[in-house]
């Protein structure tokens, strides 16, 4: 089991769904939601809420800071 | 089994946004390096506590309404001048940390030679340079920085170097003049070049507490509405093709 576990928090109205945070997450949890926000864009989220490891990789390539994480120790 | 709601604590927030960038949303297109690079900005100037120090000099082009995003002083340039207006602020407040933030089509073409002239004076002053091979704001013409066979919109065949010329190395031009200090080139599409970027871009400002000169970071970014990408598929052709031309390292660190 791993040793962290993370979760993020986005701003869903702020996301612009660019994609970048799913093609940075090194275990796979974010995923564009098939629902959109009020401008009409496909917002990230959890799709494996387990997976996260809180390593922050998403928000740090996130151009619009949309993105918190959060992480705690299971061990 | 761990609920969410034990995990979305505020003690156990590790990675938010800066508190100096502002609650506006960014008018840039989806995926736009310019808010990684505002972002690193933001969390430089608030790691270091000069929020109070910092005047920042925002260009014309894209990042032209940078002032509304980072909450330090600002003052907006006519274009490619903001190498010039930085010197002025620089020279009047030599206490302050100044800063310019500029495109390409900015500081390589129009500011082509206030650029040259405020690195070989050596100013006091950082200059964050937005490489993305293209003209962004007014719908994706041949930048200077274009590259060879790179389609625009004023180069439908591809940039010729006949018709076009080759495309500009400015900052290792910019890296022989004797007034620069440190002249670097990084890049802002995984998390470690966003930390290597930010790591550059704390140094640059510690530059200017140094007095040591003129502080050149430049960033290779995407324009995936200009580049007709997705912004994941623009990221890969910049690793693919900007990085061949535009080789990521120091280019010179006194």
């Amino acid at each position: 089991m791993a040793k962290f576990r993370g979760a993020i928090v986005v701003d869903n109205e702020k996301c612009k769904g660019c994609g970048l945070c799913v093609a940075a997450c090194p275990t796979k949890v974010i995923d564009l939601h098939p629902d959109v926000n009020g401008k009409g864009y496909h917002y990230a989220y959890m799709k494996e809420p387990e997976a996260c490891i809180g390593c922050a990789s998403c928000a740090m390539v996130c151009p619009d800071s949309v993105i918190s994480v959060y992480k705690i120790n299971v061990q | 089994m761990i609920d969410i709601n034990d995990i979305v604590k505020p003690e156990n927030l590790i990675y938010g946004k800066s508190s100096l960038l502002t609650d506006n949303i960014m008018h840039y297109c989806p995926g736009c390096t310019h808010g990684v690079v505002h972002k690193l900005v933001a969390e430089v100037i608030e790691e270091l506590d000069i929020q109070e120090k910092t005047i920042g000099v925002s260009p014309v082009g894209c990042s032209v309404f940078a002032y509304n995003y980072i909450d330090v002083d600002w003052v907006e340039a006519a274009h490619g001048r903001a190498p010039a207006v930085a010197t002025a602020v620089s020279r009047l407040h030599p206490e302050k940390y100044v800063f310019t933030y500029q495109g390409d089509g900015d500081l390589a073409s129009i500011g082509c030679g206030e650029i040259m002239h405020a690195c070989n004076r050596g100013e006091n002053i950082v200059i964050i340079f937005i490489n993305n091979a293209i003209y962004g704001m007014t719908g994706g013409q041949m930048a200077p920085t274009t590259l060879l066979g790179q389609v625009t919109a004023t180069t439908p065949y591809g940039r010729d170097a006949k018709l076009n010329g080759f495309p500009l190395k400015i900052t290792e031009l910019i890296a022989q003049l004797d007034g620069t200090c440190y002249v670097t080139r990084q890049s802002a599409e995984t998390p470690a070049a966003v930390r290597k970027t930010k790591n550059a871009i704390k140094k640059a400002f510690q530059n200017t507490r140094l007095n040591k000169g003129t502080s050149f970071v430049e960033v290779v970014g995407t324009c995936n509405s200009g580049w007709k990408l997705t912004p994941v598929d623009a990221n890969n052709w910049m690793r693919e093709n900007m990085f061949k031309k535009y080789p990521l390292g120091d280019m010179k660190d006194i």
